[in-house]
């Protein structure tokens, strides 16, 4: 058993965890995150990716409102290549109530978000594939965020400032000594191998998890899960958010993501031992495409790539078990004071955009217990990547003779590190994902540098496979490379190709018609009826992954 | 901005087939192929119009690679909006001239001998060369003297005497280049008992397509559409072309890529060796004398994209004593004015090695093909002849001397 002693432990690599490990490196504090699986595999990847101008919840919400503002305007400036500024609309379609329109007006007021009318015909040329019997639109400073980019990035700077990182890595118990938490015990679950770790803090951001966590320290914490549903469109259908002007509601906002749109969202509330389990229902599929059909009819006319969902961790604030506390916004804990075991904090709830804040609220906490570090500067130093604005038609001149898709593709996920992956080198720049145009290069640079450990990581890193083909292409280049560049046996590769195939399948399986099945099938013939994949046995190190 | 009225390349499945079957691909590795120029990177494009690739010039617009998708997108007619969607107009003296097939062939056929005579002096060439990037090696098709039209004007009143009229559409080949083509094809409808009707409006627009000046393409097209409806309309005839690429322009470029109404004449208008097969079918067989002649056919690209390659080759096998080699399809790498240009003569030229290759071994005495401009290239890369289909037949009929 390994033995390792830190200042901090932060539990949870979602958006949370990550931005709190960056935050206590950069107050020069040294800290260990754990994470079960890969960084941004919980909640974090499992949304739609807004960020926020608080508009959606300025009606019932203000102070989540004025949050998103504060946080959409920092997150703007420190993480501008995971962010794309598309603006955001809100419409009104003929079913809906019209009085909600200047409602949300005077409370955007309120808030401090801008919200301007503009008019439909107006609307219609900003999004030509809006449904034109909109009755009318506002504009509000929505954007986009990316949460693997995000998330990513706020670990590699806190790796590259001191921090270490354990993926795939459980904590199984948190370690009682007397009255106080003193650390951790883990395993890691692709080696077995057991690590204990030992530290002055520990940080829980474990999500919705971590009701289940705090359990095993003694400490009970109530969660409330409710499930949202989202569907991935094939290709661009909108460019800036669309959202529906009403009290919010099931399948009521279109989001551009990078190269496709997504459809969310519903909500369902689900049993606690469940959220392990939890699936896309059919009815909910059925929603999402109705209500999108409602905001942009070619919805319909679409291919369908995935369905996949999320589970929001709702928190009950005061101990109280029976939920009728429960909190929707940012909810700091701090054990000793509320369940009197020291070396403990919880920061739960909140959103993907509020992840910096609510990292800043538990590493200020962290660093009054333990006496040490200096002031929060996540606010103003910018992430890995948004260093600086890199000008994309510069990009493109810097490395002629590479295409610009390429270019541009890999400027987009890694903003200012560019320059650390592409080299005109022929291998360098060769295609491996051929939809997302992931290349050689850009898969070298993410087994070396960020924390990738199978391909369902390097997905999360890259977006290799999340395009039309959903991998069939380049699964198998993919795997090829885990072995080109040492970071896996050829056994333990095609194991990675079989466990990523599935995990593609997966999120095919609940929207599996028209285009979408033929591809499926074609995937099906390379696979099984050429490569025999389902054929291959594995020896027994590898099937412990 | 966002256009989503095209959205065929949303049904692709990746398989790759295109690409195996791109000619261009094959031949330079400058070219990425038409599945990631056409459905890969489209869906870049409409993400962000700034992630177009410079390499999609090299799409000569062959459509093999539509022939070829079990999916049906229209992977060339994306590759080709793309470019005049966002690559900024050609301001190239060259790319007007050569556009402008109009404007140069009624210009050139009033001076045809001094054009024809000064166009293949070596100091020209040069000077082409140099100053308008047309390579020295290409020669240029020769102008005729006068246009078809004025012959037509002569003639007109017989043809309207037939009681079973076609409306023909020369093309600008025929009109400024090869008259001896209109009359074949004259010729042989009349010795079917057909009169021809000649409408010609203005260039069907092909070479203003590859060369991106869409505006005039959509202008012609619509002037095309109208004087060819209303001359069908008229006599209730047929409308027939017998250039490959005219044809094809005429019934799908003009609806898939220019995006215009062309229903009008749709229906109605034929590449014309369908509609001599159709009528050979029924009956309506000419007296034809023997020819002679071991031939080689070649299949231009857009014949076969509209599939009309087996009515060529059913005409042909009517003529008696034409002992008729079949090519195996390949393109000829010329794509209209693609040959012409500096910068793809190479790659043109590699594209239709394959082709010219097996015209060698099958050593014919003359190449039979459907297209003006496989003609030129074939002729000026091969010691071979070219003759139009519908020329071979002429002279079965006419006895002449091929
Ligand atoms: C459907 C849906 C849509 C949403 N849309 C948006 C949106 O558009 N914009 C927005 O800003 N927010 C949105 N949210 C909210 C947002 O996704 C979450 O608030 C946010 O991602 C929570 O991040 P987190 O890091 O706190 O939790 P998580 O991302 O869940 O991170 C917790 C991590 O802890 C790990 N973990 C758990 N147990 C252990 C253990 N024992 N040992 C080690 N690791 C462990 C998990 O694997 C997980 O990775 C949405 C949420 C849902 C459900
Ligand atoms: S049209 Fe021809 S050259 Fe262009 S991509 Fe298709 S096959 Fe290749
Ligand atoms: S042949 Fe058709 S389906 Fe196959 S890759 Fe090419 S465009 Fe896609």
């Amino acid at each position: 058993m390994r033995r390792i002693e830190t200042e901090a432990i932060v539990i949870g690599g979602g958006a949370t965890g990550a931005g709190t490990l960056r935050d206590l490196s950069l107050r020069g504090v040294r800290a260990v995150l754990i994470e079960k699986s890969d960084i941004a595999s919980g909640t974090t990847g499992r949304n739609h990716g807004l960020l926020h101008s608080g508009a959606r919840y300025a009606v019932n919400d203000l102070e989540s409102a004025r949050e998103c503002i504060s946080e959409n305007r920092i997150l703007k400036k420190i993480a501008r290549h995971c962010i794309e500024d598309t603006g955001g609309l809100f419409v009104t379609l003929p079913e809906d109530d019209p009085s909600y329109h200047g409602k949300l007006i005077e409370h955007c007021r309120y808030a401090g978000i801008r919200c301007e009318e503009i008019g439909v015909r107006e609307a219609l040329r900003m999004e030509p594939n809006l449904n034109p019997e909109i009755l009318s639109a506002l504009r509000v400073p929505d954007g986009t965020i990316d949460p693997f980019r995000l998330t990513s990035a706020n670990v590699l700077d806190a790796q590259e400032r001191g921090a270490s990182v354990f993926t795939h890595t459980e904590v199984e118990e948190i370690l009682r000594d007397g009255d106080r938490a003193a650390g951790v015990r883990c395993r890691d679950r692709l080696t077995g191998e057991k690590i204990e770790i030992y530290a002055g803090i520990i940080v829980n951001a474990s999500g919705v998890w971590g009701q289940r966590l705090s359990a095993s320290a003694g400490i009970e914490l109530r969660m409330f899960p409710s499930k949202g549903s989202m569907l991935i469109i094939d290709y661009r259908i909108n460019n800036k958010v669309v959202n529906r002007c009403r009290v919010p509601s099931d399948g009521d906002i279109i989001v551009p993501g990078d190269t496709v749109s997504l459809i969310g969202t519903t909500s369902k509330k689900v049993d606690y031992d469940r959220i392990d389990e939890i699936t896309v229902d059919d009815d909910e599929i059925a929603t999402l495409l109705e209500s999108g059909e409602k905001l942009i009819p070619s919805v319909s006319r679409a291919r369908v790539l995935r369905a996949y969902c999320g589970v929001r961790p709702l928190i009950a604030v005061s101990g109280e078990m029976d939920g009728r506390e429960i909190s929707r916004g940012i909810v700091l804990i701090d054990h000793e004071k509320r369940d009197a075991v020291g070396g403990l904090i919880t920061i739960a709830g909140g959103k993907l955009m509020t992840y910096r804040l609510m990292a800043e609220m538990a590493a200020d906490l962290a660093c009054a217990k333990l006496k040490a570090g200096k002031k929060c500067r996540t606010h103003r130093t910018p992430l890995p990547g948004s260093e600086r604005r890199v000008d994309q038609a510069r990009s493109v001149k810097f490395f002629t003779g590479i295409p610009n898709s390429v270019v541009g593709s890999t400027l987009y996920r890694h903003g200012h590190r560019i320059r650390n992956i592409l080299h005109r080198e022929k291998r360098n720049y060769g295609l491996i994902c051929e939809c997302e145009m992931v290349t050689e290069g850009e898969i070298e640079y993410a087994l070396k540098k960020l924390n990738v450990r199978d391909i369902v990581d390097l997905r999360r890193r890259t977006r290799i496979g999340m395009g039309p083909c959903q991998g069939q292409l380049c699964a198998y280049r993919a795997a090829g490379l885990f072995v080109k560049y040492d970071s896996a046996t050829s056994d333990e590769s095609n194991k990675m190709l079989v466990d990523f195939l599935e995990e593609r399948w997966k999120g095919i399986k609940p929207v599996l018609w028209g285009d979408a099945l033929r591809e499926v099938e074609f995937g099906y013939w390379i696979y099984q009826g050429l490569f025999g994949l389902g054929d291959v046995r594995f020896e027994e190190e590898a099937e412990k992954r | 901005m966002i256009r989503l009225q095209n959205i065929s390349f949303d049904h692709c499945i990746k398989c790759t087939v295109c690409t195996v079957y791109c000619p261009v691909a094959r031949a330079t590795h400058h070219f990425p192929g038409p599945k990631q120029s056409g459905p890969d990177t489209e869906r870049l494009r409409i993400k962000s119009p700034e992630l177009l690739d410079e390499s999609l010039k090299y799409c000569t617009n062959c459509k093999r690679c539509e022939i070829a998708c079990p999916s049906n997108v229209k992977i060339a007619d994306i590759i080709q909006s793309s470019k005049w969607r966002y690559f900024k107009k050609s301001l190239r003296p060259r790319d007007f001239f050569l556009a402008h097939t109009d404007l140069m062939g009624s210009v050139a056929t009033r001076a045809s001998l001094l054009v024809n005579f000064f166009i293949k002096l070596p100091p020209v060439k040069l000077f082409l060369d140099l100053f308008f990037r047309i390579p020295s090696e290409r020669r240029f098709p020769k102008y005729a003297r006068g246009s078809f039209l004025a012959w037509y004007k002569k003639h007109r009143a017989e043809q309207e005497a037939f009681a079973e009229r076609a409306v023909y559409f020369p093309g600008c080949y025929v009109n400024y280049n090869n008259h001896e083509l209109g009359k074949d094809v004259v010729t042989v409808l009349n010795a079917m008992n057909i009169g021809v009707i000649v409408s010609y409006e203005k260039c069907c627009g092909v070479p203003l397509i590859a060369n991106g000046y869409i505006d005039r393409a959509r202008k012609n097209a619509l002037l095309n559409i109208n004087s060819l409806a209303a001359s069908a309309a008229e006599s209730g005839a047929r409308i027939i072309s017998a250039s490959s690429s005219c044809s094809f322009a005429l019934k799908h470029e003009y609806r898939n890529l220019l995006e215009l109404d062309n229903s009008a004449i749709f229906d109605s208008l034929d590449y014309i060796t369908r509609f001599i097969h159709e009528r050979f079918l029924k009956g309506n067989l000419p007296e034809l004398k023997p020819v002679r002649l071991r031939a080689a056919y070649h299949s231009p690209c857009h014949l076969e994209r509209m599939g009309g390659v087996m009515n060529t080759i059913e005409v042909l096998k009517k003529i008696p004593g034409l002992d008729l080699t079949i090519l195996h399809s390949e393109c000829c790498g010329i794509a209209g004015t693609y040959g012409f240009k500096k910068e793809y003569y190479r790659v043109s030229q590699k594209v239709g090695a394959e082709l010219f290759k097996r015209i060698e071994r099958a050593d014919p005495q003359i190449v039979i093909t459907d297209c003006e401009t496989c003609k030129w290239q074939i002729e000026m890369s091969t010691p071979y002849r070219v003759e139009h289909p519908v020329t071979v037949l002429a002279r079965s009929i006419d006895g002449g001397k091929l």
